[in-house]
This record gives structure tokens, sequence and C-alpha cells, in this order.
């Protein structure tokens, strides 16, 4: 039922890697600044790829319609113009990335409730550290299917490779 | 009045895989019972205690009906209403 199943079967594993997630530098510093940016509220947004291909590429700032250091949600009406434009070029969100900006990152029970998209990969940045400025961040990704959270590789690349 | 109502993927389980499904009435709360009739359980997933679940957001031609009428939005012919899990968390 669930796409997960996919990864058990080596034919799609070349199409799915599903267990690490390869970035771009530029596209990884992007989300970085952002959140960065916001700090103390939540910086919320999503990188957009070809379907299929597992590749983030088209990275998109989302607004938090909520501006808040402890939640999040994207503004409902950019997130409709935002998904309809992924339609018409036959993409997906391949990533959803959102800040914390005063615990880990690591998926808040809220998080792992309201994830919808099981086919993402869901980073997480904490800027408890760094705040507004240059400084150690934490960047992370996980898969969350079914309340059930997997932490998985980041493999970052540099430009056009 | 029938119009078209797109699935978001979390909840094409209830409609066989399809991307979007037909639906009629005059009003946004009519059309989706009308969309339960056809895929039975779709319906829980949108709505609790009589309005629409807060993590669900639903679309009349582009406006977030919660800026319309919400579930009383009327419906005209051709018309189009859109599902979408909101992205939220904490």
């Amino acid at each position: 039922m669930r796409p997960r199943s996919r990864l058990d079967e080596p034919a799609q594993a070349a199409a799915y890697p599903g267990r690490v997630l390869t970035i771009d530098e530029e596209i990884r510093a992007k989300i970085v600044a952002h959140a960065r940016r916001d700090h103390p509220d939540e910086a919320c947004g999503i990188v957009a790829g070809s379907a299929g291909t597992d590749r983030p590429t088209r990275f998109v700032a989302m607004t938090n319609a909520e501006r808040s250091p402890t939640f999040f949600r994207f503004d409902s009406t950019e997130q409709l113009t935002v998904w309809r434009e992924m339609d018409d070029l036959d993409e997906v969100p391949v990533v959803i990335y959102h800040s914390h900006t005063a615990t880990p990152a690591y998926p808040s029970r809220t998080d792992i409730g309201l994830a919808a998209e099981p086919d993402a990969h869901y980073v997480l940045v904490s800027t408890t550290e760094c705040g507004n400025d240059e400084g150690p961040t934490e960047f992370r990704s996980f898969r969350i299917v079914d309340g059930v959270v997997t932490e998985e590789e980041v493999e970052v690349t540099s430009h056009g490779s | 009045m029938a119009v078209e109502v797109r699935i978001p993927t979390i909840l094409r389980t209830y409609t066989g895989g399809a991307k979007a499904v037909d639906g009629s009435g005059s009003t946004l709360s009519e059309v989706i019972e009308s969309v339960e009739s056809g895929n039975p359980g779709i319906k829980d997933r949108l709505i609790d205690g009589g309005d629409i679940r807060r993590f669900i957001n639903v679309y009349v031609n582009d406006e977030d009906v919660r800026f319309l009428a919400g579930l009383e939005t009327p419906i005209d012919d051709g018309d189009v209403v859109v599902m979408l899990p909101a992205v939220a968390g904490g």
C-alpha cells in the first residue's frame, strides 16, 4: 500500500535509494541560511525535484503562517500555488524542511503526527547554537511514515556533480 | 452541480489511486458527502466534529474555504475542489 514497500524490491532500489538524502551543497546552504534568517521563528520550505528521481533541485522557501518559535505551517494559499507548479513541472516535494530554534534537529511529536508525505525527506535544521549568526547548525534528514521516524544519511555533493 | 475533486496522495487509498474524482452538490458539505458515497471512509479523514479537520486544506477555485464559508461554501457547476494536507509541525 505504501511506497515504503518499494524499498524492499531491488529493481526499485536504484530509483529510490530511500535511506540517504543526496543534496547539493548550494541547496543545503540555502536551507541553513533561511533557518538563520528567520530565527527565533521556525523557517520552513521545500526542495522540489523531478518525480521519480529522488533528487532535490528547486529550492522554495515558504512562509511560516504561524510566525512562531515553536510551530510552523505553510501558508495555505502559497502551498496551493507551489503544489500546482510542481504538478505542472511533474515535480514532487523531495525535501520538506523546517527549523527548530531551541531544540535539536529531531522530529517533534507534532512533526511526526502531522507528517503527510511518506515519500519526502524531512529535513530538520537546528539553529539553537547559532541563532541568526554564522556558527554550528545541525542538519539532519528523516523519513516519517505512519508515525515511524527513520533517520537517514545526508550526502552533500558539490555543485554540478 | 458537478465538480472535480482533487485528492492528495495520502488519501488516494480511498479512491483506488485516483488523483481526482467527480462530486456533486450545491455546497462543499454536499460535495464531500457525494465523494464519501463512492469512496467510503474518506469523509472521516476530512471532517471532524462537523468541521474541516484543522490540518486539511480545502480550496474551491483556488480559495481556501476557511476564508469563504467553510463547509457551507456554495458550489457551482464546473468548480474545482482541491484538498491538500497542510504541511505543519512544531
